[in-house]
Order: structure tokens, then C-alpha cells, then sequence
């Protein structure tokens, strides 16, 4: 009896279907126009390119065009993964993401905690908005504030290493020439330009955290330090874990904007600091080799699907209410 | 006794970290402005320094000169006010519309944007789409068009509307409403705070936007501002370009290469810092919302 009545519902709701899109169309009119643009500028400007995809498979040709080009089958991968520049690049990509993710959730917690401490109100507010200034101006601003900083002729810290003896004139270090320093320096960079924002979550996090259980532990003589590391960390892990994973998530796309930004196009650096983005962008620009471009983008592109698919399906196990869909 | 101890290790350490962190962010903005009220010949001599040596303003008298700045101010604040409006409305309408119980299709158009956040084309496919099919390179609109729709920003903004209760939109419904009235003279209204922060996101990322010119523009009337720092920072004829502004070659005269560059980012810095206290309120709210709800 109940089989057959769902079995019903289900024909229902099929029929249901086979007549619904148009005469869905009417009923939601206003909404599916609404919708019309965001669709369009996403057809467009995100799933038109997928098409364009196959030039990784071809001897891409501007003037054939699209359609005309020579098709080479895996010609472009092959070339790519035979050189030495594959490895290199997608190492830097995954250690410079690394450093980046491990460094920002120190320093991002760090600075939550120790603003939730600060007692005087004023002093919080104050430095809250200077750590966070540097997060709304854009990398080509860094760039130059990295000239100012480490230029070899005229830069704060080579004068001021002087002033202090530390170098003599003529033996300035030449950061520009100097591949070793640059994972550092980058490093340093993400770090303030990020940090502070990124502290903002947490401190919600700690706002969010029961008053109840720290007036517990005080009850029981517990200083403050140890509320510190008994109850506020183990709180934030539930958000420092997602925010991890969904960095992880990312750690096959290099920072273009960044790195491009202060490095550009300074061969020098290239062994530590190229990343897959700028390699890609470089072909393009310099080589003018489409195909091989599109192709280790495709590269990226399918490696980051995977890692993008992996996590969001561990912090879905790890909190279901957490994963983006 | 040892926890007062304790306590007060914490505190010092706590302040002396928030101020040494806090100076360690400020101190390049203190650097370009210093360097670029600093007069040249000093800095060829010294260096860049926290104090000007010897205070001088020719550096913006010689970059003002030029009508580069003010045309990257132009076309910047077109697009900047331009782009952040027309985005916010599309943003706007498709987040409203998924966001509607009744709406069939609303989870299936859902997964098609989160789709393209998952896997894309790749920059090539991209750019050969734009420069060479859409023909909008050396365009204003390359900076405003591909860019209208943030996919996180579009999620942001439904999960706020989805706190909205169902019933305001159904009686204004039973009262004649379409959904586009609903969406403009009664969601929207109610969801201020939401769309002021995306509204922020967005122009501060048309405001910062450098990437898009490096690909599709070569003429220099349509510079957006931080793609002019870029070329002032990187360009070698810099220093020939402000020779040949300056007509005359004195005898002792220092081209002004390294302050002017300072000053010309002191001078696209400023905006941002000035409207610092708003922004500053806003995405600290935006963020939060979007982290809990997210």
C-alpha cells in the first residue's frame, strides 16, 4: 500500500517536471529575470573559456583562430613535464603557500589572543587599525614600499645597516640579485599585509566563547595563562582547522597579484620565487605561447579541483555545516 | 604572588607585542611619505630615511606636472564608481533570486556559480576571450565587465538575505508586488549593512585593480592608478621621461627619480587612508558575518 502510494507521488512529481520549465518560466518570471545577468556574465566570462581549453591540446595559431588551429594532442604536457621548469614552479607554488598558511595562522592568532587581553580599550582600538591598515592596499603599493625598503642604492635597510657599521660602503646586499632571501622576504610581506585581518576571525571566535566557563576556571584558581591555553585554543581550533582546510584548499594557485607585483620580471629570482601563476603569465606575455600556457594552466586548474574536492570534503566530515556547498 | 608575576609578564608582553606589531605595519607608509617630501640629493647620498634629511616638495611639483596622475585618477574613479554600482545591482538580483524558497531552479543555478569556484578556463582561454573575441582590450569596460559577478560575494549576500523573514516578500506579493519591487523597495532597504560591505569589497577591488590593465591596456589615458605605480616603479626611462617633462637641464640639476616615484604613491595612497575609518567599520562586520554564517 505504501509503495504504491509513493510510487504515485514520484509519477506525479515526474509529470510534474516534464511540463514545469516554461509554465515555471511564467510563474517566477520577475525572479528568472533577476537571475538573467549573473547567468549571462557567467556563461560568458567563466564557462565560455572552459571552452577554450582545447588550445591546450593544439598548435594554437591566432590568426586560425579557435577552430582552425593545428591539434597536437598531449605535445604541450609533454614538453612541459619533460622540462625542468614543471618541478620548480609547482614546488615553489606548494612551499611558498605552505609558509604562507603556516606563518598566518600563527601570527593571525597570536594577535587575537593578545588583543583580548589588552585591557585598555584605546590602546586595542588603535593598534587593531593600524595591523589591519595594510590589508586594503594593493600589492603594487608593496612593491614599492619593498623598493623603498631593500633597494640596493638607496634603501632604508642597507643605509641603516650601514649607518650602524654593520656593512661597508660598496658591500651593499643586493636583495634583488639574491634568490635565497626571497622566501623570507615574501613571507614577511604576507605577513603584514594579512595578519591583522585575518586576526579578525579569530577575535570573533573569542567573543563567541562562553564567559561562564572563564568565570569557572577563575573560581577554581586558574591564571590566566593557563585560560589562555586550556579554554581560548582549544575554542578556535574548530575555526583555525576550517580555515586551514579551506587554505589547502587554494594551494595549488600561486599569488599571482602578489608575487608578480614585487617581483615582475626578474630572472634573477625566478628559482625561488616563480610560482605556476607567473610562469603561466610569463609565457604568455613573453613567449607569446598560447598553448602552452592554456596547458599548464589546465595543469593547475585540474590539480586544484582535486585538492579543492578533497578538503571541502574533509571539513564537511569535520563539521558538516562548515563545507562552501 | 606568582600569578601577579605571571599576570604581569602577560600584560607587558601583550602590549609591547600589539606596539611592536603596530609599528612594524605603519613604518612603510612612514618610509614613502618621508622619502618623498625628502629632497633628491640627499637621498642619492643617504638613502631612503624615516625623517626627510632636507625637506623638499619638488618631487609633486614635478609629478603634478604631468597629467599622468590626474588621467589614472580619472579613469580610476570612473570605473571604480561605475563598476562597484553595476555589480552590486547584478550581485544584487541573482543572490535575491536564489535566495526565494519558491523559486525552482534556485539550488541548481546555486551549484552552477560554485561550479566555476571549483575549475575555470585558466587565464589564457580568458584573455583570448576578451582581447580577441569580446574586442574589449583598451577599453574602460575591460576593468568593469569581466569582473561583475564575485561568486563569494554573490554567496555572502544570498545568506544574508535568506535571514530575512519569507513573510515581507509574501505580502507585498499578495498585495500585487513583483519580485523586482520586493527586491528594490523592500529587501534591499533592510539589507543596508550587507550590501555596504560587498559594495566595499568591490571597490576596493576596482580602487586596487592593476592586473587587468597589465593584459588588456596599452593606452596610457586609461591607466588604472596602481598600474601607473607599477610602470613608474619598473619603467628605466622614468628618470629620461621626467628630464624631458623638465625642458631645461640646469647645472645642478637632480632629476628626481626615486622621491617622485615615493610621492607618486603617497598621492594614490591617500584615498584609501582617508576613507580607512569607514572601510575599517564595515568589513570587520562583513567578515564576521560571513565567517559565522559562511
Amino acid at each position: 500500500m505504501n509503495v504504491a502510494l509513493s510510487s504515485n507521488k514520484a509519477d506525479s512529481v515526474v509529470k510534474k517536471r516534464k511540463k514545469s520549465f516554461l509554465s515555471d518560466v511564467k510563474q517566477n518570471f520577475y525572479l528568472y529575470l533577476l537571475v538573467l545577468p549573473g547567468i549571462l556574465y557567467f556563461v560568458i566570462f567563466k564557462y565560455l573559456p572552459m571552452v577554450g581549453i582545447i588550445v591546450a591540446f593544439q598548435d594554437f595559431n591566432t590568426v586560425k583562430g579557435l577552430f582552425k588551429s593545428k591539434f597536437v594532442g598531449l605535445k604541450n604536457f609533454e614538453y612541459f613535464f619533460t622540462s625542468k621548469d614543471w618541478l620548480v614552479v609547482t614546488w615553489n607554488t606548494l612551499y611558498l603557500n605552505l609558509l604562507f598558511l603556516i606563518t598566518g595562522l600563527f601570527f593571525s592568532i597570536l594577535i587575537a589572543i593578545v588583543l583580548s587581553e589588552i585591557s585598555s580599550k584605546y590602546f586595542k582600538k588603535v593598534t587593531q587599525s593600524l595591523v589591519i591598515l595594510p590589508n586594503f592596499i594593493s600589492w603594487t603599493l608593496v612593491s614599492m614600499f619593498v623598493f623603498a625598503l631593500l633597494s640596493t642604492d638607496v634603501g632604508l635597510i642597507n643605509s641603516v645597516l650601514k649607518a650602524l657599521g654593520f656593512i661597508q660602503e660598496g658591500k651593499e646586499i643586493n636583495f634583488y640579485a639574491n634568490p635565497s632571501l626571497w622566501a623570507g622576504i615574501l613571507v614577511v610581506l604576507k605577513i603584514w599585509k594579512t595578519a591583522g585581518f585575518g586576526s579578525v576571525v579569530y577575535l570573533a571566535a573569542i567573543a563567541g566563547i562562553d564567559q561562564e566557563i572563564y568565570e569557572a576556571a577563575k573560581m577554581d584558581g586558574a591564571s590566566r595563562m593557563q585560560c589562555i591555553t586550556k579554554i581560548t585554543l582549544p575554542q578556535l581550533k574548530t575555526t583555525a582547522v576550517l580555515l586551514t582546510l579551506f587554505g589547502i584548499g587554494g594551494i595549488f594557485h600561486g599569488d599571482l597579484g602578489m608575487i608578480y607585483a614585487i617581483v615582475g620580471d626578474n630572472p634573477y629570482l625566478y628559482d625561488t620565487t616563480d610560482v605556476i601563476d607567473t610562469y603561466v603569465f610569463r609565457m604568455l606575455r613573453q613567449m607569446n605561447d598560447m598553448s602552452m600556457s592554456t596547458a599548464i594552466g589546465l595543469y593547475q586548474s585540474f590539480v586544484g579541483f582535486v585538492i579543492v574536492y578533497t578538503t571541502n570534503y574533509l571539513a564537511k566530515k569535520y563539521d558538516s555545516d562548515s563545507a562552501i556547498f | 604572588m606568582k600569578s601577579s608575576l605571571e599576570n604581569k609578564a602577560l600584560d607587558l608582553f601583550s602590549y609591547l607585542f600589539m606596539a611592536l606589531f603596530s609599528i612594524f605595519c605603519i613604518v612603510p607608509f612612514i618610509l614613502i611619505l618621508s622619502s618623498s617630501l625628502s629632497d633628491e640629493k640627499s637621498v642619492q647620498l643617504t638613502g631612503f630615511a624615516l625623517i626627510p634629511k632636507q625637506f623638499s616638495l619638488f618631487a609633486y611639483e614635478v609629478i603634478f606636472q604631468d597629467n599622468a596622475i590626474f588621467s589614472a585618477y580619472k579613469t580610476t574613479i570612473i570605473f571604480t564608481v561605475m563598476g562597484t554600482i553595476l555589480c552590486l545591482i547584478i550581485t544584487s538580483a541573482m543572490a535575491y533570486a536564489i535566495s526565494v524558497k519558491t523559486f525552482t531552479h534556485r539550488n541548481k543555478i546555486a551549484f552552477f556559480v560554485y561550479f566555476t569556484m571549483l575549475f575555470n578556463g585558466g587565464l589564457i582561454p580568458t584573455y583570448l576571450l576578451i582581447s580577441k573575441y569580446l574586442g574589449l582590450s583598451d577599453n574602460i569596460l575591460v576593468y568593469i565587465v569581466p569582473a561583475l559577478v564575485n561568486p563569494f560575494n554573490m554567496f555572502l549576500l544570498r545568506n544574508f538575505f535568506k535571514q530575512i523573514p519569507d513573510s515581507l516578500a509574501e505580502s507585498a506579493k499578495i498585495d500585487g508586488a513583483n519580485d523586482i519591487y520586493i527586491l528594490f523597495k523592500i529587501i534591499l532597504p533592510l539589507a543596508k549593512p550587507a550590501m555596504a560591505t560587498i559594495g566595499l569589497f568591490y571597490g576596493l577591488g576596482f580602487w586596487n585593480e592593476w592586473f587587468t590593465a597589465t593584459l588588456f591596456i596599452s593606452d596610457k589615458d586609461l591607466y588604472s592608478l596602481q598600474y601607473l605605480i607599477m610602470k613608474v616603479l619598473r619603467e628605466v626611462d622614468f628618470a629620461n621621461q621626467l628630464n624631458q617633462m623638465q625642458g631645461i637641464t640646469l647645472a645642478n640639476y637632480v632629476v628626481p627619480t626615486n622621491t617622485a616615484k615615493m610621492a607618486t604613491a603617497v598621492v594614490t595612497v591617500g584615498p584609501i587612508i582617508f576613507v580607512y575609518p569607514f572601510l575599517q567599520k564595515y568589513f570587520v562586520k562583513g567578515l564576521v558575518v560571513g565567517a559565522v554564517k559562511g
